[in-house]
């Protein structure tokens, strides 16, 4: 039977807040997995704590829901043992920004062809609004005592720089932008991160869905207004287009030097790709041949109940 | 013991290849036929400070080091200023005759509480700060003393080699003093140069030289030391005896078991597994295609236990090695794995805490940690061994553990075990069974992967199978695996994995929850690597006429309460054996088994218990003059 976009919705009850910006995340991913034909049973959505980590319940496929800060750890090692299967790590900025930050930037360095996106929105919802990592120092939510004391992580600048090789933005509002997206960030080949940004109604009152639409500066001006725009729209190539220093260092500091673009005018859409590095089972195929064929998941680990792995030439090395 | 007991020393500034020269010396004896006990160790430091290898030769079995060298070898100022009290009245040293002058200001890594406890002990012997002056403290004790000059001993090989370079090669001073000692004790010359070969496979140009120089300084010794009291020429070989390492046990074991995912963050003494098994990747498969480790180095011990969870869940056996403070940072994702049910098993190579503590010292001080470790209440199981060939198996054992309860196993070794080098039974892979429990080959129908079943247990799909989609969470959950808050759900699924502590304590055989070795009137209880010395101490006793008793308790938590209670029902006086200050195991004891512990022989200087201090504190408990903890303290 073919399956249905419906098929890759859980039952469970969503309690998020009303309007808050995670809706259109986990439609846009439910909308991927089933535009890409991705058998649910061939899918983990691996979640971090706070709102966002509730995205995998959502979801009906295989779902973890793990540890505060923790997501790309779980997921990284999912993936290595069963490469077959697609996996989608997701989780707040907060979550991976904050005390998941040492994962993200070595997650860089392995380049595992998985897909990691981060729910933004400058807050720590689930335990009343506390600043994140990426709201910006001297701004004031409404659950701040006072204005926030520390500068603001860039997503986008950490991700290039730690060597993930696709870098994108989506916004929660444009669903179908935000999907085609995901779709681009799963076929990429290699580590792909999603900065998304996800006004919180009920804590970020600064970063709200007007703000983003460019309410406030309508009423300064009748011209176009949104504050976000699309990098494609432009004449922004973000692609690795051939090996070379001076071609990956270009495209390296044009996506640094975009995602540094804040306040009027927000570009969306892929900052960076290169496919040219190797994605992590490349690495190990390299060493281990038949990795991807008989990968950890795959491998008959015993025959009738008695090991079936030959240690017999160690054993002998070491006779006496 | 046998007729040959005999106990050799090498030290020399880490880096100075004692280690090698140890392998080497080890090595040697063990084809000679003999048994082999020997343990290293060493500072946290990379080159400079003092290091030392002891190794135990004998022609029965042995599992500990004694107090007493029988024959020392230095290249250094500093092995000699530190161990030449440790050497019997007939026994010997070797070492360089450049060095007599040497004064204890001129030795920069000796530190000054050593230095004024032996600048002490020299005043009151009128002797002076220097090596002649310790050297002269040995002889007066019956020690004998075989001076040779190394750089005299390359200068006459480089002029007899024809080969300049050979005269200032200082880094062959280990090879020297290894043949030297082999020369003076008569063991056969063959089995150097076999064991260098063996050594050196990959680098047959350094193997050349170190045997052209291993039988230059072999003859040397052979033909100018005289009079010593020890000669070991060989005995026929025990057939199926292998020479291994600490880490062998659990890495071959974790091979033979079906572990193909292992995560680490560097970590002493734990590493060296890891990096064993990354360097036997690939695995021989009977009639397959070849298998592997996938072997990953985290960037923490937090992203350790994230992966191997992951890959647990993928139903693939995985694994994490680590020590005290890297556990401590795998505690709230071990809880993960608890309310989640998922088989992992760690092993705990335990060294000294608290923090950092001795990082390269042993310890057992993490017993009550481990047992406690993780917020809230779910089941897990913490199991030890005793010595290297036991932790093969218990390997085995541990993972059969993780999948039939579905539960987190920390198997517990320790630095004493990591830095051994022993003989031992060739380890048997077809010993070892692979059990896995609930985990399902194909899901048809609905699946909840929590599902309420009779045993408590659930059947256990994997991410990515067809059909047997799940969830996972660290909030309580139901039975498909969603959040959930509902008091009496939580109530059911906390009885069900609570369930699985009464179910590991009935359905492990009680010969894996621990092991009887007599019991009397006086009966240890420990737990983990003081198992060798205890039993060497045991034999020594019962030579003498005096019985002691020991049980091992090898599962931890799940406390086996009924049987550890039953098997002790005929000891009158407990003695807890622990290498740790508060004597963990007796607390454990205490908390399950309402009975007092009578006597407690401790060690927390992060070296090794031998069986001669446990002998003589044993000694003194059945003489009814020991104080009720004993503290050990050999050892430098």
């Amino acid at each position: 039977m073919e399956p249905k976009l419906a098929d890759y919705k859980t039952d469970v009850h969503n309690d998020w807040c009303p309007g808050c910006g995670d809706f259109g995340i986990v439609n846009a991913l439910q909308m991927a997995l089933f535009e890409m034909g991705i058998e649910r049973d061939k899918a983990t959505i691996f979640s971090g704590i706070g709102c966002s980590g509730k995205t995998s319940h959502f979801i009906n496929t295989y779902g973890v829901h793990t540890l505060h800060g923790r997501v790309l750890t779980f997921a990284q090692g999912g993936k290595l043992a069963n490469p077959d299967m697609t996996v989608v790590a997701v989780g707040g900025d907060g979550d991976g920004l904050g005390i998941g930050a040492g994962h993200f930037v070595a997650a860089g360095r392995r380049n595992i062809d998985m897909t990691y996106i981060i729910f933004d929105n400058g807050v720590y919802g689930l335990t009343k609004g506390q600043a994140s990592p990426t709201l910006k120092l001297g701004e004031q939510t409404k659950s701040l005592p006072s204005p926030n004391t520390n500068s603001n992580v860039n997503p986008i600048g950490l991700a290039v720089a730690s060597g993930f090789t696709f870098v994108a933005r989506g916004y929660s509002y444009d669903v179908r932008h935000l999907k085609d997206l995901i779709v681009k960030a799963v076929k990429h080949k290699g580590l792909s991160f999603l900065d998304v940004l996800q006004p919180c109604p009920t804590y970020n009152d600064l970063n709200t869905r007007d703000w983003y639409a460019g309410v406030d500066l309508a009423e300064e001006s009748m011209e176009r207004h949104s504050r976000i725009y699309k990098l494609e729209d432009t004449n922004f190539d973000p692609t690795v287009n051939y090996a070379g220093e001076v071609e990956v260092n270009e495209k390296l500091s044009q996506a640094l030097i975009k995602s540094l673009e804040w306040g009027d005018k927000i570009p969306t859409g892929v900052f960076y790709q290169n496919q040219l590095v190797s994605p992590f089972s490349t690495r190990l195929t390299d060493k281990i041949p038949n990795y991807l064929e008989n990968p950890p998941a795959k491998q008959i680990i015993s025959d009738n109940g008695l090991p079936n792995t030959d240690i017999t030439k160690i054993l002998d090395s070491l006779d006496v | 013991m046998g007729s040959t007991d005999f106990t050799w020393l090498i030290g020399g500034p880490q880096g100075s290849g004692v280690e090698s020269g140890a392998n080497i010396f080890s090595k040697v004896c063990a084809e000679m036929g003999y048994q082999i006990f020997g343990k290293r160790e060493f500072y946290s430091n990379i080159k400079g400070e003092h290091s030392y290898f002891t190794v135990r030769i004998s022609d029965e079995n042995i599992h500990s080091n004694v107090n007493a060298v029988n024959l020392m070898v230095s290249f250094d100022a500093e092995t000699i200023f530190r161990h030449y009290d440790e050497i019997s009245s007939d026994g010997a040293i070797i070492y360089d005759s450049e060095l007599e002058n040497i004064t204890t200001d001129r030795v920069n890594t000796l530190d000054s509480p050593f230095k004024d406890r032996l600048h002490k002990f020299l005043e009151s012997k009128n002797k002076p700060f220097t090596i002649a002056g310790v050297l002269e403290v040995a002889k007066e004790n019956g020690v004998k003393l075989y001076p040779v000059s190394f750089k005299s001993l390359l200068t006459q090989l480089s002029e007899e080699l024809d080969n300049p370079r050979m005269r200032g090669l200082v880094r062959m001073y280990n090879v020297l003093g290894v043949s030297l000692s082999l020369g003076l004790i008569k063991m056969p010359s063959t089995s150097l140069v076999d064991s260098i070969d063996g050594i050196f496979s990959k680098k047959p140009k350094i193997a050349e030289m170190n045997k052209k120089t291993a039988i230059f300084s072999y003859n040397y010794a052979s033909n100018n030391f005289e009079n010593f009291n020890h000669a070991l020429t060989g005995i026929p070989k025990q057939p199926d005896t292998i020479l291994v390492q600490g880490h062998f046990g659990t890495s071959l074991g974790k091979m033979v078991s079906g572990c193909r995912f292992q995560s680490y963050y560097p970590i002493t003494p734990a590493s060296d597994e890891s990096v064993y098994l990354e360097s036997n990747e690939i695995l021989e498969i009977e009639n397959d295609r070849p298998g592997s480790t996938i072997v990953v180095q985290t960037e923490d011990e937090i992203s350790a236990i994230g992966m191997m969870i992951g890959a647990a869940l993928t139903g693939t056996r995985s694994s994490t090695s680590t020590s005290g403070p890297g556990f401590a940072l795998m505690t709230e994702a071990l809880g993960w794995a608890g309310i989640n049910e998922v088989p992992i098993v760690i092993t705990l190579y335990q060294r000294s805490g608290p923090s950092t503590g001795l990082p390269t010292r042993h310890g057992q001080d993490d017993l009550l940690f481990t047992v406690f470790a993780g917020c809230g209440d779910f089941p897990k199981i913490v199991y030890a061994s005793g010595d290297i060939e036991e932790s093969f198996y218990d390997t085995g054992n541990c993972f059969n553990y993780a999948d039939k309860y579905q539960i987190p196993v920390i198997h517990m070794m320790d630095k004493f075990l990591s830095s051994s080098v022993v003989t031992c039974k060739k380890f048997n892979p077809k010993k070892i069974s692979i059990e896995r429990g609930k985990l399902l080959d194909k899901v048809e129908g609905e699946y909840k992967r929590f599902a309420f079943t009779d045993d408590g247990i659930s059947p256990r799909s994997k991410l990515g199978m067809d059909n047997g989609v799940f969830w996972n969470t660290g909030d309580e959950s139901d039975e498909y695996g969603h959040i959930t808050e509902d008091p009496q759900i939580r109530i059911k699924m906390m009885d069900k994995r609570m369930s699985r502590l009464d179910l590991t304590l009935e359905s492990i055989p009680v010969d894996q929850q621990a092991v009887s070795f007599e019991v009397h009137d006086y009966t240890i209880i420990s737990w983990g690597s003081t198992k060798g010395p205890i039993i060497d101490a045991q034999a020594m006793l019962k030579k003498e006429g005096i019985d002691i008793g020991f049980v091992q308790i090898k599962l931890l938590h799940p406390f086996p309460t009924d049987y550890v209670k039953s098997v002790l029902k005929d000891a009158k006086v407990l003695i807890d054996i622990e290498a740790n200050y508060s004597g963990q195991l007796g607390k454990i004891f205490k908390q399950n088994i309402t009975r007092e512990i009578d006597y407690y022989i401790l060690k927390y200087t992060g070296r090794g218990m031998t069986s001669t201090e446990i002998y003589d504190s044993l000694k003194k408990i059945v003489k009814n003059t020991a104080a009720k903890r004993e503290i050990l303290s050999h050892g430098a």
